[in-house]
């Protein structure tokens, strides 16, 4: 809370400290509502290819929203594109309600102070120290050694590297250089907080101990993290919402539970690979379109749907037994969500079909497995 | 060696120790603005501008190419305008400091070329301006580099202050050519050839020492 209060007592003296800098003034007074940052048809080209290819979307206060696509599918771009860094060629993208596709560098400098943004290889200054580095960005603005130093120290108890304030960044490990870019992005309290690939070049243990890192601000703070990503594990243990794009365009977009539920796109579904249930190898190969071996579906079934007694009823339904054959439920956003295979004769399955589908999962029928497979 | 020689010896040492010192100084104050013009000033760079970039390019290579002995001479006239007189130690700083100057600049240019391009978008990022930049990472990340490269410059201008000799600006090279080379006194050319090894192994030693002090990339 305390942290809570400084920001706001911070913007409260800009209005009085002298105007060294223009300072940036978001376009709703009321700004607790609506969108951070909306985007409208936004393009940009690279040559022949298009990075972003008319992409729409909104992020609204307080939320964590994660982009995931493909490497090269244009999350670089488009996350450069909201702190100015990149330019679009057409559209408009607003910040707290202003639009700043058409501000140069020296109006970009205040917005760029509002956004906070941590890169996938850290970016810290080799040749500064751990509180040097922390406050860059308020050295920026003009505050004297003595308070940003004090903030500093504030911020590196927040990110836990308290004892690391006088080392040099070579001296850290890839977790504790995050924590420090986590510790410089939030120095100058920022409305909005850009996650490039934050967890990528960290090991699995490091990345879920960021992720919970980056949650437990987004919280405590209320700030507003908008992440993008490769790994939809990133997307799983933290975003609120998640927007697919691929080539440029959004092709999907969702609550996270939703869309790790039922992925409408071929994108997806091949992103969220790796993370959910799928049929194993040694039967995949064996389904055939034809034959009279038993039939295996698969059947999605998440949210409220999930929660009642699914295979109680489906036993009473279709005594002629099932098998079942891999799958199991997973809880997203505290919201269950089960994916489960399973084999049975196929006179039974266009009744099983209908009744699995009116209790609210998706079927989808994968093959005949060969005789006694 | 005789106390005359001797005495001579040490002369001959402080003016090429005033000599290397003086124009290296100003080759610093010069070259490392001029280096990161051309940084700043190339493609991608922090103030792209071609044109300036490839003007800048053309009037440092023209001056490197220059043989330092043709540059000595044909810059007398300027040495006159600034110290007043076209021969001596004085005037030799001149024409050895604008030699120095573009070497210099390209030196701190490849330093300041290799600070990574994500520091810069870091400090991007977070509001900073282009003299931010400048002051808070391309130099600061660059130092190691930049002092090294100092030190190659110092002992590449103890060398030219040799040829310093030609306008009468005194100094070891000259010592060792006139005693030396031209009156077959061998023990002054040794003297010589020794006080300036000490003299280059003292300077890289410094300037190694500085840049290990320096380098925090670990």
């Amino acid at each position: 809370m305390a942290l809570v209060h400084r920001g706001l007592s911070r913007r409260f003296r800009k209005g009085t400290r002298m105007n060294r800098h223009v300072s940036w003034t978001p376009a709703e007074t009321a700004a607790d509502s609506g969108d951070v940052i909306r985007l409208a048809d936004v393009r940009r080209r690279f040559g022949e290819t298009a990075a972003l290819d008319g992409v729409s979307l909104g992020v609204r206060r307080g939320e964590i929203l994660g982009i995931i696509g493909r490497s090269g599918a244009g999350k670089s771009t488009l996350i450069r594109c909201l702190n100015g860094l990149e330019r679009p060629d057409r559209g408009s993208i607003k910040i707290e309600g202003r639009e700043i596709t058409g501000l140069g560098e020296a109006e970009l400098q205040p917005l760029r102070r509002r956004i906070g943004m941590i890169f996938q290889h850290f970016n810290l200054l080799s040749a500064k120290t751990v509180e040097e580095n922390v406050a860059l960005p308020l050295k920026i603005e003009g505050w004297p050694k003595a308070k940003r130093l004090a903030r500093a120290a504030e911020l590196l108890e927040l990110v836990g590297l308290s004892d690391k304030a006088k080392a040099y960044p070579s001296a850290l490990s890839g977790g504790q250089k995050q924590r420090v870019g986590i510790a410089r992005a939030l120095a100058a309290s920022p409305a909005l907080l850009l996650s490039d690939e934050a967890t990528s070049a960290l090991d699995p243990e490091t990345t879920r101990s960021i992720l919970a890192l980056l949650k437990d601000i987004n919280i405590k703070l209320g700030l507003t993290i908008l992440l993008i990503t490769h790994e939809m594990e990133v997307v799983r243990n933290i975003a609120d919402r998640v927007t697919v794009i691929d080539a440029g365009r959004i092709v999907e977009e969702g609550p996270v539970w939703q869309v790790f539920a039922t992925p409408q796109t071929e994108t997806t579904r091949s992103l969220l690979s790796g993370i959910r249930p799928q049929l194993p190898d040694h039967i995949a190969r064996t389904l055939s379109s034809e034959g009279s071996g038993d039939v295996v579906l698969s059947i999605d079934i998440a949210g409220p749907a999930a929660t009642g007694p699914l295979f109680q009823d489906l036993s009473k339904a279709f005594p002629v037994g099932y098998r079942l054959i891999h799958g199991g439920v997973d809880h997203i956003q505290k919201q269950p969500v089960g994916r489960f295979f399973i084999a049975l004769p196929a006179a039974s399955t266009a009744g099983l079909v209908s009744f699995v589908e009116r209790l609210g999962a998706q079927v989808e029928v994968l093959g005949h497995v060969a005789d006694h497979a | 060696m005789s106390p005359i020689m001797l005495e001579l010896l040490f002369r001959s040492l402080w003016e090429t120790i005033v000599m290397t010192a003086a124009s290296g100084f100003i080759s610093l104050v010069f070259g490392l603005p001029l280096g990161l013009a051309l940084v700043a000033t190339a493609r991608g760079g922090i103030a792209e501008n071609l044109a300036v970039n490839r003007a800048l390019g053309a009037v440092i290579n023209g001056f490197r190419s220059v043989p330092f002995i043709i540059l000595l001479v044909a810059l007398i006239p300027v040495t006159r305008l600034i110290v007043g007189t076209s021969i001596g130690t004085w005037a030799a700083i001149v024409p050895l400091a604008i030699a120095a100057t573009p070497y210099y600049a390209r030196i701190a240019e490849v330093s300041l070329r290799e600070v990574e391009r994500g520091l810069i978008e870091a400090v991007r990022a977070m509001g900073g301006n282009r003299w931010t930049i400048i002051r808070e990472v391309l130099i600061p990340e660059a130092m190691p580099g930049i002092v090294a490269g100092f030190t190659v410059t110092l002992v590449t201008l103890i060398g030219a202050s040799a040829m310093a000799g030609a306008i009468g600006a005194g100094g070891l090279g000259d010592l060792a050519i006139r005693y030396g080379y031209q009156r077959f006194e061998t023990a002054v050319m040794v003297a010589v050839v020794a006080v300036l090894i000490v003299l280059v192994c003292g300077i890289q030693w410094l300037g190694d020492r500085l840049v290990s002090r320096l380098d925090r990339r670990g």
